[in-house]
C-alpha cells in the first residue's frame, strides 16, 4: 500500500553525502597501489595515414622508462588488440594505420608520471598520409576515402547491434523506421514544411577524465576504472587477454561524472596491456584534452518534412538523417537507431519514413551522451511543430495537443504502448511557464519527447541479511552521481522494513557484485530497482523458511513484519531468526533477477519522458540569449527520491542549454580547434536561468518499483528545440542550427530584417 | 632542478614538505594524502582544484608548491571539525547540491572563502563569486541555495 511506505517516496539524504562533501570519496583517479608505474599515450598527429615506422629507441632509453608499447606488440603477443561492444574494430593502440588526429599510437610506461610524459615526446612515428574525410556528407560521396575496407567482426549483441546489415563504403550504421503511404499523404496535405536542421558534436565533460589502474593478481586481471558499464568492460578485457570472465575483475569506485560518456571501454585495454607487458601495476590518467580525443557525441544533419491538414493534424513525416560517427563503431549503431526512433516525436503519425545513416569519418569516435540521439532528432521534429503552428495560425501547445499520443496508445508498431500522460504533462508545463507569456521582449519555447529507453532489461541483484538485522545490497550498477546507491538503498529499506541506516551498498565491482548489463539509458531505478525488489523478496522468503524450521511452525503460518517475522504471536527480527537457525552467527542471501519477460517482455522497458521549456530574451545588439525561466516536468511514474529526480532534471536541462547556446566541438581542417574547456564552453554559474522550476508528474505508470520509470535524460532532450523555437518566435526566424551562438542569432536577426 | 623544504600551515597543522621547484600545489596536497582536491581542466578554469592559500581561493593546478612556503593552506579536508561538518557541508547535503561530487571540494572551498569575506551575500553575489567553478551535474541552483543556507546558519550561530 502506498500509504504504508516509509522510505520510498522521501527525499532521504544521499548515502554518499558525507564522503562527497568532506573530500573523502575515492574515485579511480585517487587510487594507487605499491609498485605502481605510470603510462602516457603517444597520439597520432595525422587524421588518416599508414604508419610507416614507429621508432621507440629514444623513448625506451629515456630515464625511468619500463616499456614502450605499440599495437604490433599486442598482436605479436597473441592478444586480441581490438575492442568494441558491437563491432570489434577499435584498436587498443593503432595497428598499421591511424584514422583520426589524436588516436593512440603508442604507450610509454615509466616509473613516474613525468618520466612517462617526457619519454612519450621521444617516440618518433613516420606516417604515409592518406586522404582524410572529416565531414559526414563528404563521407557519403562515392569517391570518399574509405576508413574500413575490411569490417570488424560483429559481436552479436541483440540489445546494442541495431540497424541494417550489408553496410558498404563509410556507412557505419543505417536505421529505417516507417509505416503508411508517405508520398500519398504529402500529396494531399494542406501544409508541407521542409527544412534542414543541424545539431553539433558535443563533449560531455565528465570532470574526472578517463583513467584506469590495472594489475595482474595471481593471473587474474584486476582493473579499477572510471567506467559506467563495468560488465561491458569486463567482456572486452576477457576477450583481449583470452581470460574467462571469472578471471577479470573490473571495479568502478565513485565515478566523477558519466552522462553516457563513460559507457563502454575507453582506456582500460591500454592500461591492462601496460600491466601485462611490464608485470607492474600501471596507472593511466588522461588529461581533459585527451578525454576529448577519446569520445564525443555524434553531430547530425537532418532533412525533415512534415505534412499537416488545415486543422493542424499531422498526416506524414519524412526524415533523412546523416550523423558523424567518427573513426570507429563504438556505440553508433544504437545511437543511430535511437535517433531514428526519437526524431518524429510522440505524435499520432499516419505515415512515417525515417532513414538514419551514421558515417565513418576521420574524427574522434562518437559514442553515447545523455539522451543519445534524442536531442539530435528532437530539434527537427519539435521545431517543425512550432513552424507549422506559426504557418497554420494555431497555438503551438494546442497543435501538439491535437496530435499527441495518449496513455496506453501504441505509437510505434510492435513497441510498448505509451506509459505516460503527455497531454497532462504538457498542460502542467504550459501552465508553469505561463504560456503563451506576454512579457515584451521575451518568448517561451517548449517541447515534448518520449524516448524508447535503450536499456535491455537484464539485471540481477543480491542482498545479504546479517545477524544484526542489517542488510548489504550488491549491485552491478555504478554510482555516477545520479544517486543509485541512495535510491537502491531506499528500495531495500522499503522492502525489508528497515531504516535506511541499516542498509549498506556494494556496487560496481564485477569481482564482488552481481551482473548488471549497463548503468545507462536511465535504467537503474526502473530495471535494477526491480531486481533489487526481487532479491529482497527472495531473502525474506528464505528467512520465513528458516523461521519455520527453527520454530517448528508450518511455513504458511509465518508472516512478514517490518524487519522480521511473526508466528503464533511471537515476533522475531531477521537477526534472531538467523542466529536461532545457525546457532551462532550466520546470514541469509537473497538473489533477484529480471529479464526480458513478464513486465519487461515488451520493448522498450519504459519510455523516458521529456517535457521541458523555457523563457528567454535576446540582446538585439549582440545576439546574446538570456534564459529567464527554465521549467521541467519530471514524468517519472513515482519519485522514489524526489530531490534526486529534480537533480537529474536540473542537470539534464542545463546540459541541454549548454548544447543549445554554446557547446560545439569544431574541426579546423583535420584536427579539433577547441579540445579544452576554455574554447569549448560548458555552462557556468552565470548561465543559471533567473528562475528554475522543477515539477513532478507521478501517476504510478512506470514498469519499475512502485510504478517508477527512468529519469536523467528526458529533461534535456527538448531543450535545444525549445531554445530554437523561443528565439524564432522572438526574432521572426527559427534557428535551424545549434548552438544558437550570439553570432548565429545576430545573423538571423539581420536575415529577419531583410525579410520584412 | 632544485629540491627544497618548505614550511606551511596545512589545515591548521604545521608541516614541512620537501618539494621540487616545479612541484605544483595540487601535487603537494594530494601527495600528503589530501585527495579531496581534484584535478580536472588543468588550466585554471574549472575550479575543481581550488584550495585556500592565505585565505584566498587559488587553482592548485597552476600554483607552485613553493609559493605556499610560510603560508596557511586550507583544503576541503580542513573544514569539518572532527565528525562535525562545516555548515556549508551540511547545507550541501541537505540541498542535494552535488551529484558525482568531483567538483564539490573545490566548490565548497570557494564558497567558504566567500562566506569568510562576506557573511551576507545575496544570490547574485554567490553566482558571481562562484563563476570560476564548473559543476557539470547539478545545474547550479542547488549550490546557490546551499551557500545561502550556510551563510544564514553561520550568521545565526554567531
Amino acid at each position: 500500500m502506498t500509504e504504508d511506505r516509509k522510505v520510498a517516496g522521501t527525499s532521504a539524504r544521499r548515502v554518499d553525502g558525507v564522503a562527497k562533501v568532506t573530500g573523502a570519496a575515492r574515485y579511480t583517479v585517487d587510487l594507487s597501489v605499491p609498485g605502481m608505474a605510470y603510462a602516457s599515450v603517444v597520439r597520432s598527429t595525422r587524421a588518416h595515414a599508414r604508419i610507416a615506422n614507429i621508432d621507440t629507441a629514444a623513448a625506451a632509453a629515456s630515464p625511468g622508462v619500463l616499456r614502450v608499447l605499440t599495437g604490433q606488440d599486442l598482436l605479436t603477443a597473441g592478444l586480441i588488440p581490438y575492442y568494441g561492444h558491437v563491432v570489434l574494430d577499435h584498436p587498443v593502440l593503432a595497428i598499421e594505420r591511424v584514422r583520426f588526429h589524436g588516436e593512440p599510437v603508442a604507450l610509454v610506461v615509466a616509473e613516474t608520471r613525468r618520466e612517462a610524459a617526457e619519454a612519450a615526446e621521444l617516440v618518433d612515428v613516420a606516417y604515409d598520409e592518406l586522404p582524410a574525410v572529416i565531414d559526414a556528407d563528404d563521407a557519403l560521396k562515392t569517391d570518399a576515402p574509405i576508413l574500413h575496407e575490411q569490417r570488424g567482426e560483429r559481436v552479436g549483441d541483440e540489445g546494442m547491434d541495431q540497424g541494417e546489415g550489408g553496410l558498404v563504403g563509410n556507412v557505419c550504421a543505417i536505421a529505417r523506421v516507417g509505416w503508411g503511404d508517405v508520398d500519398a499523404a504529402f500529396k494531399k496535405a494542406h501544409l508541407v514544411l521542409e527544412g534542414e536542421y543541424r545539431y553539433p558534436k558535443l563533449y560531455g565533460y565528465a570532470m574526472e577524465p578517463y583513467n584506469a589502474l590495472a594489475f595482474f593478481d595471481q593471473g587474474d586481471l584486476v582493473v579499477y576504472s572510471s567506467a559506467q558499464h563495468v560488465y561491458m568492460v569486463r567482456r572486452d578485457l576477457a576477450r583481449m587477454f583470452h581470460l574467462p570472465l571469472a578471471r577479470v575483475r573490473v571495479s568502478a569506485p565513485y565515478v566523477g561524472g558519466g552522462y553516457g560518456t563513460k559507457s563502454y571501454t575507453k582506456v582500460e585495454g591500454m592500461t591492462a596491456a601496460a600491466a601485462h607487458f611490464t608485470g607492474r601495476p600501471v596507472k593511466l590518467d588522461l588529461s581533459v584534452e585527451e578525454a576529448i580525443l577519446t569520445t564525443r557525441s555524434a553531430s547530425a544533419r537532418i532533412r525533415a518534412r512534415s505534412a499537416f491538414s488545415a486543422d493542424g493534424l499531422l498526416l506524414a513525416r519524412d526524415f533523412e538523417i546523416v550523423m558523424n560517427a567518427g573513426a570507429y563503431t563504438d556505440n553508433t549503431p544504437l545511437v543511430n537507431s535511437k535517433t531514428a526512433n526519437r526524431c518524429f516525436g510522440p505524435y499520432r503519425i499516419p505515415a512515417l519514413r525515417v532513414v538514419a545513416r551514421s558515417m565513418f569519418t576521420n574524427t574522434v569516435p562518437s559514442s553515447s551522451l545523455r539522451g543519445f540521439g534524442a536531442p539530435q532528432g528532437n530539434i527537427a521534429g519539435e521545431l517543425q511543430m512550432d513552424e507549422a503552428a506559426a504557418k497554420l495560425g494555431i497555438d503551438p501547445v494546442e497543435l501538439r495537443m491535437r496530435n499527441i499520443v495518449g496513455p496506453g496508445e501504441e505509437f510505434m508498431p510492435g513497441k510498448r504502448p505509451l506509459d505516460a500522460d503527455l497531454k497532462d504533462d504538457l498542460r502542467c508545463l504550459a501552465s508553469a511557464l505561463e504560456w503563451p507569456g506576454g512579457t515584451i521582449g521575451r518568448s517561451i519555447g517548449l517541447g515534448v519527447s518520449a524516448s524508447d529507453a535503450g536499456a535491455y532489461p537484464t539485471s540481477t541483484a543480491a542482498v545479504r541479511i546479517h545477524s544484526d538485522t542489517s542488510v548489504t545490497l550488491f549491485t552491478g550498477s555504478t554510482e555516477l552521481g545520479q544517486g543509485s546507491r541512495t535510491v537502491l538503498s531506499q528500495i531495500v529499506a522499503e522492502e525489508m522494513g528497515l531504516p535506511l541506516g541499516s542498509v549498506g551498498v556494494v556496487s560496481g565491482d564485477t569481482g564482488v557484485v552481481t551482473y548488471e548489463r549497463t548503468t545507462g539509458a536511465s535504467r537503474t531505478t526502473t530495471i535494477t530497482g526491480r531486481a533489487v525488489q526481487e532479491a529482497c523478496r527472495d531473502a525474506r522468503r528464505r528467512v520465513r523458511e528458516l523461521a519455520a524450521q527453527t520454530l517448528e511452525v508450518p511455513l504458511a503460518e509465518i508472516e512478514d513484519t517490518a524487519g522480521g517475522i511473526r508466528a503464533r504471536g511471537r515476533e522475531l527480527s531477521y537477526g534472531e531468526v538467523i542466529e536461532r537457525w545457525f546457532g551462532a552467527g550466520g546470514e541469509v542471501l537473497g538473489h533477484g533477477a529480471v529479464r526480458r519477460a513478464e513486465g519487461f517482455a515488451m520493448m522498450p522497458p519504459f519510455y523516458e519522458i521529456g517535457c521541458s521549456g523555457l523563457e528567454l530574451s535576446v540582446d538585439r545588439e549582440t545576439g546574446q540569449v538570456h534564459i529567464t525561466k527554465l521549467t521541467t516536468v519530471g514524468d517519472v511514474g513515482f519519485a522514489i527520491n524526489p530531490s534526486l529526480v529534480h537533480g537529474q532534471d536540473a542537470g539534464a536541462a542545463m546540459m541541454g542549454l549548454g548544447a543549445a547556446l554554446h557547446e560545439e566541438l569544431v574541426y579546423d581542417g583535420e584536427q579539433l580547434a577547441n579540445p579544452n574547456v576554455v574554447d569549448y564552453r560548458v555552462p557556468r554559474f552565470s548561465d543559471l536561468p533567473d528562475q528554475v522550476i522543477h515539477l513532478l508528474a507521478e501517476r504510478r505508470d512506470g514498469s519499475g518499483p512502485y510504478g517508477a520509470k527512468g529519469a536523467g535524460e528526458g529533461a534535456g532532450n527538448t531543450i535545444g528545440g525549445s531554445v530554437a523555437s523561443a528565439i524564432g518566435r522572438l526574432i521572426g526566424v527559427f534557428p535551424h542550427e545549434l548552438p544558437a551562438t550570439p553570432e548565429r542569432v545576430w545573423q538571423l536577426m539581420r536575415q529577419a530584417e531583410k525579410k520584412d | 632542478m632544485g629540491r627544497r623544504e618548505i614550511h606551511l600551515r596545512l589545515n591548521g597543522g604545521d608541516r614541512r614538505v620537501e618539494v621540487e621547484d616545479q612541484t605544483l600545489l595540487i601535487e603537494l596536497v594530494r601527495g600528503v594524502g589530501l585527495i579531496g582536491t581534484k584535478l580536472s581542466c588543468d588550466m585554471q578554469v574549472c575550479g575543481a582544484c581550488t584550495v585556500l592559500l592565505d585565505g584566498r581561493p587559488v587553482s592548485s593546478c597552476t600554483t607552485l608548491a613553493i609559493e605556499a612556503d610560510g603560508k596557511p593552506v586550507e583544503t576541503i579536508e580542513g573544514l569539518a571539525d572532527g565528525a562535525k561538518l562545516h555548515p556549508l557541508q551540511e547545507a550541501f547535503i541537505e540541498r542535494f547540491a552535488f551529484q558525482c561530487g568531483y567538483c564539490t571540494p573545490g566548490i565548497i572551498v570557494t564558497a567558504k572563502a566567500l562566506l569568510d569575506a562576506d557573511p551576507e551575500p545575496g544570490a547574485e553575489r554567490v553566482r558571481q563569486w562562484m563563476e570560476g567553478n564548473i559543476c557539470r551535474c547539478t545545474g547550479y541552483q542547488t549550490i546557490v541555495d546551499a551557500v545561502l543556507d550556510a551563510a544564514e546558519q553561520l550568521r545565526s550561530a554567531r
